[in-house]
């Protein structure tokens, strides 16, 4: 089986919507904004490349009966 | 003792009742093969429906008949569906049937209903329990045939639709007397599985090929099931028991495949608008920055001591101005007091007296003031103060005023 070794692209699309309403909330020191900014386009690009670049993966389980497959 | 008699109308009328309150003969199925077989031209169909041992008469009405969706014929094995009650006329009992089917495809037909209403009695089919997909599935399980294109579609939608997904395939069979039991145990291999949904599909056939996936044990399979279930089974017309069972009903196994997962697209355009709004957000945070520090420098500047010391100084010829002013004032004031008093001193000062005409009459001797003539000697030496100057004069013997007047 295929193992993702990276993170999901859920992972990384939920941590992108935390990101912008963190940096949305405003009010914040501008090193954090910064550093959150940083993270927010990092995340983007990375959400981009994995919709760029996936192809299907399929595993096929083994039935108990071989002529059920 | 009483003999109770009782009319043929009392008699067929009570068994009437009795039949038509009776549940099992309101509502039941019955297998036979047609015989006797008349259609009268009112549209009612009047047969015999029999077995090896027993025969029962039966009548189809005209709204009944033509739903009909073969041509009965005398010998057709049929199941029928309708109630037992009696034809008074005849006394006869009587079948009347209000769905009629051939026997293979109207026993299937029964099987499903009975099935259907048993699993609706116990739940299987509530809205309720209906669970929403998982927006961004990560892995799916799909249980069919490896082989069909069934499978070929489905992964055909994924791949277009959102390639992110990780597939996990299930083999069974779909169709013949072992299906039920292979689509169960590759369901219950996929629910060992960590997968976020199931799509459990088979592509079109005839409503044989179709019928495991109205078994029950399929059907309490799905039920089972810990994640949400989406089938897609044959063309869009047909449902089988699994549809109600499952989460979500696709019309075909490539819609099934639409709905288990997002289109890359619109989460292309979902991530493009998030970056959208981290730029917008991250510019609302600089030019806050921005402002504050715009307005720290303006604070700063109001405190610049050369701007302080300049205040001062403005202060400073304020104040000397104002003295100045108020000096200034206080003498005028004073003069003006003088003046007055000036004025008064003068209205008051003998000398203004003069001014009027009158004179002081003084001793030149001692510089007294005459006041009264017994106060000179005749002959003696005066002074005349005139508001214009001084005048000498003797004093002369005083005549009185009258007289004075009387001799001019």
């Amino acid at each position: 089986m295929t193992e993702t070794s990276t993170e999901t692209y859920e992972t990384l699309y939920t941590r992108l919507q935390e990101t912008v309403a963190q940096l949305e909330v405003g009010n914040l020191p501008l090193a954090e904004a910064l550093a959150l900014y940083e993270q927010g386009v990092q995340l983007a690009a990375a959400c981009q490349r994995l919709l760029d670049s996936a192809e299907l993966r399929v595993q096929q389980l083994q039935s108990d009966q071989p002529d059920d497959q | 003792m009483t003999v109770n008699i009782i009319s043929i109308s009392q008699i067929t009328s009570y068994l009437r009742e009795l039949l038509e309150n009776d549940v099992m003969l309101s509502d039941i199925w019955v297998l036979g093969e047609v015989s006797n077989l008349k259609r009268a031209s009112s549209g009612h169909y009047y047969f015999t429906l029999k077995d090896d041992a027993a025969a029962l008469d039966v009548a189809m009405w005209r709204t009944y008949t033509s739903r009909l969706t073969h041509n009965l014929q005398n010998g057709d094995a049929v199941l029928a569906h309708g109630r037992v009650s009696i034809y008074e006329p005849s006394g006869r009992l009587q079948f009347y049937v209000d769905m009629l089917q051939p026997a293979g495809v109207g026993l299937l037909h029964a099987r499903f209903e009975e099935l259907k209403q048993r699993l609706a009695a116990e739940g299987l089919f509530d809205e309720s329990r209906k669970r929403p997909l998982p927006p961004l599935p990560h892995r799916i399980g799909i249980a069919t045939s490896a082989q069909a294109a069934a499978l070929r579609d489905i992964l055909t939608v994924l791949a277009r639709r959102y390639p992110l997904v990780e597939v996990v395939l299930s083999p069974c069979l779909v169709q013949g007397e072992r299906a039920p039991d292979s689509i169960s145990a590759a369901l219950y291999r996929l629910y060992a599985q960590d997968v976020d949904l199931i799509i459990l599909a088979r592509g079109g056939g005839s409503i044989e090929d179709l019928w495991c996936f109205n078994e029950e044990i399929v059907a309490r399979t799905v039920f089972a099931s810990p994640v949400p279930v989406i089938t897609g089974v044959g063309h869009e017309t047909d449902t089988t028991i699994v549809d109600y069972v499952a989460d979500v009903r696709a019309a075909t196994p490539s819609a099934a495949a639409e709905q288990a997962v997002p289109d890359m697209a619109v989460l292309a355009e979902a991530v493009t608008v998030l970056r959208q709004q981290l730029d917008e957000a991250m510019s609302a945070q600089l030019w806050m920055h921005q402002n504050a520090l715009h307005s720290a420098t303006a604070t700063l500047q109001r405190q610049n001591p050369a701007l302080w010391l300049a205040r001062s100084r403005q202060q400073v010829d304020d104040l000397v101005q104002r003295a100045t002013r108020q000096v200034r004032y206080l003498t005028e004031r004073r003069q003006l007091q003088l003046d007055g008093l000036r004025q008064q001193l003068i209205t008051l000062s003998p000398y203004a007296t003069l001014h009027r005409g009158y004179a002081v009459v003084q001793r030149t001797s001692d510089g007294g003031v005459v006041t009264a003539p017994a106060q000179v000697q005749r002959g003696e030496r005066l002074r005349l103060t005139l508001r214009a100057g001084e005048l000498a004069a003797v004093a002369a013997p005083p005549a009185p005023i009258e007289e004075q007047h009387t001799d001019d």
